[in-house]
Order: structure tokens, then C-alpha cells, then sequence
């Protein structure tokens, strides 16, 4: 147990008799005492220490000792440290050694509403500039790619399609049946009270080519494969290979975010027809199993209800929404900052991004087509 | 460099700095930790801008050169970054070749036999097809030396080049700078604060302080501890040892 006692030796000289066993398990020793000590008459001029019965000692003791030291510093009072054992001299020298540096000292200060509200305000506009700074900058990366002039790899393009397309038909596929399976059992149930079930085909054909294939599908992408372009470039700003990229005369935008906004164009409206079958084929294994139609009478029922405008619809939706997820990645990527959470931070902000943008362009896109008369 | 003020937002980390890096020398940034070394690498890149003040190679403006003069400039350096800093989904070779696909009209064959050559000279033979994952932290530096290398640069950069080195690569790599400023003509600049590398190939040097936030000392390493009266300069250059009476 750590003891510490005070004595005065002269009138303006302190002792601090330090015994005992000073150690972190038995918690820090208050320092209450001592500025007591100090403050009580008459005034102390020096403070002396003596560690004779001092049997074992590790941080505690010189937490105590160093707050000792700051407070006599701070009001004028000389400190011997002559009666402590060497080593705990050399730490509280090494402790000394550097002194604080001027402002290092963070000044943490509750923010007022006010503050808060214009501090999130200023936030949003310099977010809003640099987003629209990339979308300009990515325009003219696309007007050099149409005049030839982007530079980027090809077999980066190539091995991105791989990923953003082959590689993604499992869990395109078992999302896609489910929708469709979901759609034909709401449907059925409703439609079965009035003896129209084979309405189930139109229900499941149309949601599924003019809305759900493309939207499923893009949502889908954007939390695999617009979190892992905001993954793979966050982590290359933190390894500094997009600086490498930049020093070494290339746009990253051409490098980088190209190859994988024209992966996802290329791919989004292959998935996205290969989804609307998928879904259509489980909304007839519904027709089929609980409401006894033919696979025949289903797929005539769905090819007479589907439109080819449903179909070039949903597929020029989903390559916007391509586009949507690509950039939503790549500039969530690009802003990453310089650690390992941040970049679990761009991934989280990347899907955010992205279905907000499907979900505000599917509006959009609602509206202008029914003005259109699609 | 000219009266460059170097800033974060409103945060300036230092200020009106001039200096010159002459042809061939090897031109240690020290300082200590924070001071700045790295940053003042970035706005000597191009990496960051200065929030005043200019970089000039030769009599070009770096600072205020439009797109196509700034590129023709970087061709002319090659920057060795601190982690390697190479491009993780392409091989050594690849990574060597991208800079002469793109700035030369070499076949790809040609490609591979500069590029085999580059790592050759850096003790890499032999590691073309390997990942830079596949190799240890210390090759990733030397194979980074062998892309800044690439294009035969006027001017190599390094930042931190021994940092995590064992002291042996260390050394290693401070006579590699040697030989390819001595074999090449280059002007090498190196960022660091290893007292032994600022020793041993640095022909001229600046300190920066964090503290005042500026230059407080300039000129060849060994003569700034022979004659430096800048107490920190003294301390820094004396890993901190006192001074005997």
C-alpha cells in the first residue's frame, strides 16, 4: 500500500516521506495532500523528498511525483529531488525532457447550435463542390475517351467486366428468383379472390422489366461492388499509389475511375436482362406450383403483357444506374482519408451514395416516362 | 523555391521558405518529427499546392505551369515514396513498364528488358512477375526506386527511404543513391531525418523547425555540425548529446 506523509523540516521546507508499495493495482495516490500542504502557512519554499522506506514503486509513484513537480513550477517552489532512488530521477528527467509544445494542447469546447448548424452547413457545400468538380472532371475523362485519348489499361477494363458482370450472376440470380417468387405469392393471393391468377404473369413481368429487375440489380451493386471500388481506391490513397499515379504523369480519373464506370455501363444492363428472366422464372414457379398453370400458358400470359418499351426501359435505367454506382464509389474512394477506419468510412458512404442516387434517379426516371407515355 | 508557404486550411506549417537544389547534389530535408519534410516533398511533386509562393525546375514555373508544361516536368522526376508505394494490381515489371508504355514507343518486349534491367540495378533480378505483395517491405522500396527510375528522371525524390529498413539495406540503399546520382547525372532529394544516410551521402541540406516554422539552417550536413550556433540544429545533428565543456 502506497503511503505518503508531509513534514516540515524548516519553516518554508517540505519533506514528503514516500514508503511503501506504490503500484497501479492499488490506484494513484491523491495529490489533494500535497497542495493542501502547500497552501498552508507559512509559505513553502522547497520541497524535499525522502524514499528510505520506499520498498517497490512502478508508474504510480511517478504520476504523483510529476504532478508534484507541475504544481510547484507553477507556483514558484523549488523541487529537491535528491531523496528519490536514481531511476525514479532519470524518468521524471526523461518526463521533463521535452517541453510542452505551445498550442499542442487541444481546446475542447462544446460548439453552440448555431455553430453546429453552420459548421454542417459549410460541410455540405464544400462536400456539394467537390462532388460536382468530379462529375466535371469526369465528363471531360469521357469526351477524351470518345475522342481516344483516355489513357488507361485494358486489361484493368477487361478483368473489372469480369468482376462487376460474371462474377456477380450467383447473388444476382438467387435475389432476382426471390423477388420474383415475392411478387407472384403477394399477387396470387390477391388475385386468386377474384379468379384472375393469370394476372400473376403480368404482375411479375411488367414489375420486374420496367422496375425491379433494373433496381434490384443496381442496389445489389452497390453494396458489392460500389463498396469495393471505394474500398480498393481508399486503400490505394492510403499506400500513396494514387500519388504514384499522379507523379508519374497519369489522371487517376483515367486510370482508375474509367475503366470501372465503363465496367459497370457494359455490365449493368447484361445483369439487369438476365435478373428480369430470372424473376420471371420465379414468378412462374409460383404460377406453377399454387396456381396450377402451365409453364406454357405463364410464359405466353408474361409475353403479352411485356411491352419491348418495359424491356429497352429498364435496361437504359440500369445503365444509368451504372453510371450512378461507379462515380457514388469512386468519389467516396477518392476522399478517403489516410487510415483504416476512413476507408471502411468510404465503403459505408459509397453505398449510401449509390442507392440514394438509384433511388432519387428511379424517380426521375418515373416521372419523366409517364410525361413521355412509355 | 521561392517565399513557399506551405498550409493546411488555415493551420500554416511553414512559411516563406527559399532555397536551391543544385545539378547534382544530393539534397537532404531534414528536421524533426512534424516539421513538415514530407509535406515540402509533396509541394516540390505537385502533390499539394502552395498557399503562397512558387517551385521552379530550372526557370520553369512547376507552381503555375498549365496541365501539359506540369506533365513535361514530371517526366523529367522520378519519387520514391515512403510505403513503395507500388501499384498492388500489377507485377514489378508492370509497374516499371506502365511509365514506358505510356511515355515511350518502345515494343512491349523492349518493355520487359528495360524494365528486367531497372530491377537489376536495384537487386531485383529475377523478381519481374512477382506481386508487391509477394516481396518484403524493403524490396517494395527498392522496386519503387526502380519505377522512379524508369524514364532515366533529371531529378529522384525520395521520402523517408530508410524508414523500416534493417540497418544493413540501409546502407545498402544510401550507396545505391550514390552510384545512380554518380552513374546518371541525377539530382537526388532526400527527406529524412536517419543521421547516418544525412551523414553519408548528403552534399547539401536544409533544417526545418517545427517550432518558428521555417528554415533555420542551410548547407552541407557535416559543415552545419562542425559550425552550426542553431542550438537544434546542434541537438538534432547530435541525437540530442550534450554538449562537453
Amino acid at each position: 500500500m502506497n503511503q505518503v506523509a508531509f513534514e516540515r523540516v524548516d519553516n518554508d521546507i517540505l519533506l514528503i516521506r514516500l514508503a511503501g508499495r506504490w503500484q497501479l493495482s492499488g490506484g494513484l495516490a491523491p495529490s489533494r495532500a500535497f497542495e493542501r500542504e502547500l497552501q498552508a502557512l507559512p509559505s513553502v519554499a522547497r520541497v524535499t523528498f525522502d524514499a528510505q522506506d520506499l520498498s517497490d514503486w512502478d508508474s504510480s509513484i511517478l504520476t504523483f511525483l510529476a504532478t508534484v513537480s507541475d504544481v510547484c513550477r507553477q507556483r514558484g517552489v523549488s523541487v529537491e529531488l535528491d531523496g528519490l532512488p536514481a531511476g525514479i530521477r532519470q524518468l521524471l528527467d526523461l518526463a521533463q525532457a521535452v517541453p510542452e509544445r505551445a498550442g499542442a494542447r487541444q481546446q475542447v469546447r462544446e460548439a453552440s447550435l448555431l455553430e453546429r448548424v453552420g459548421g454542417r452547413a459549410i460541410g455540405m457545400a464544400g462536400s456539394a463542390a467537390e462532388m460536382l468538380s468530379f462529375l466535371g472532371d469526369m465528363t471531360v475523362t469521357f469526351v477524351r475517351l470518345f475522342g481516344m485519348k483516355a489513357r488507361y489499361r485494358a486489361s484493368d477494363l477487361f478483368l473489372l467486366i469480369q468482376q462487376c458482370g460474371a462474377q456477380a450472376l450467383p447473388i444476382v440470380t438467387l435475389i432476382s428468383f426471390l423477388v420474383g417468387v415475392i411478387l407472384a405469392f403477394v399477387g396470387a393471393i390477391q388475385l386468386k379472390q377474384f379468379g384472375a391468377q393469370i394476372y400473376v404473369a403480368n404482375l411479375v413481368g411488367v414489375a420486374m422489366m420496367r422496375e425491379m429487375g433494373a433496381m434490384m440489380t443496381a442496389i445489389l451493386m452497390a453494396g458489392r461492388t460500389g463498396a469495393a471500388f471505394a474500398a480498393q481506391l481508399g486503400t490505394m490513397k492510403v499506400t500513396q499509389e494514387i500519388d504514384a499515379f499522379t507523379t508519374a504523369g497519369f489522371s487517376p480519373l483515367e486510370f482508375l475511375v474509367l475503366p470501372r464506370t465503363v465496367a459497370l455501363i457494359l455490365m449493368m444492363p447484361l445483369l439487369c436482362l438476365y435478373s428480369d428472366f430470372v424473376g420471371i422464372v420465379g414468378g412462374a414457379a409460383i404460377g406453377v406450383g399454387m396456381l396450377d398453370l402451365s409453364w406454357t400458358t405463364y410464359i405466353q400470359q408474361t409475353m403479352h403483357a411485356v411491352r419491348l418499351t418495359d424491356i429497352v426501359g429498364g435496361v437504359f435505367k440500369s445503365a444509368v444506374y451504372g453510371v450512378l454506382i461507379a462515380l457514388a464509389g469512386c468519389l467516396r474512394g477518392l476522399q478517403s482519408g489516410n487510415s483504416s477506419s476512413a476507408v471502411g468510412d468510404a465503403a459505408t458512404s459509397a453505398v449510401v451514395t449509390g442507392i440514394v442516387a438509384i433511388i432519387v434517379a428511379c424517380g426521375i426516371f418515373a416521372v419523366v416516362f409517364y410525361v413521355l407515355g412509355l | 523555391m521561392r517565399d513557399l508557404t506551405m498550409a493546411y486550411g488555415s493551420f500554416v506549417l511553414m512559411r516563406d521558405m527559399s532555397f536551391t537544389i543544385n545539378h547534382g547534389d544530393v539534397f537532404i530535408v531534414m528536421g524533426g518529427s512534424g516539421s513538415g519534410k514530407s509535406t515540402l516533398l509533396r509541394h516540390l511533386i505537385g502533390l499539394n499546392e502552395p498557399a503562397r509562393g512558387d517551385v521552379f525546375y530550372q526557370e520553369q514555373n512547376f507552381t503555375r505551369a498549365d496541365p501539359t508544361q506540369r506533365q513535361q516536368i514530371l517526366r523529367r522526376i522520378g519519387v520514391t515514396f515512403q510505403s513503395g508505394a507500388l501499384w498492388s494490381a500489377m507485377t514489378l515489371a508492370e509497374n516499371i513498364g506502365l511509365l514506358l508504355e505510356e511515355y515511350t514507343e518502345l515494343s512491349p518486349a523492349e518493355i520487359r528488358e528495360v524494365a528486367s534491367l531497372k530491377l537489376a540495378l536495384v537487386g531485383l533480378k529475377g523478381f519481374e512477375d512477382y506481386y508487391p505483395s509477394q516481396i518484403s517491405g524493403g524490396m517494395q522500396k527498392r522496386a519503387g526506386l526502380a519505377r522512379a527510375m524508369a524514364l532515366d528522371p533529371r531529378i529522384l525524390f525520395f521520402d523517408e527511404p530508410s524508414a523500416g529498413l534493417d540497418p544493413i539495406s540501409s546502407r545498402l540503399l544510401d550507396e545505391l543513391i550514390l552510384d545512380l546520382r554518380d552513374s546518371l547525372g541525377s539530382t537526388v532529394v532526400v527527406v529524412t531525418h536517419e543521421l547516418a544516410s544525412i551523414f553519408t551521402i548528403g552534399s547539401n541540406s536544409i533544417f526545418l523547425d517545427g517550432e518558428t516554422r521555417t528554415i533555420t539552417a542551410s548547407g552541407p550536413p557535416k559543415d552545419l555540425l562542425a559550425h552550426s550556433q542553431d542550438p537544434k540544429v546542434r541537438r538534432f545533428l547530435t541525437r540530442g548529446e550534450k554538449e562537453k565543456p
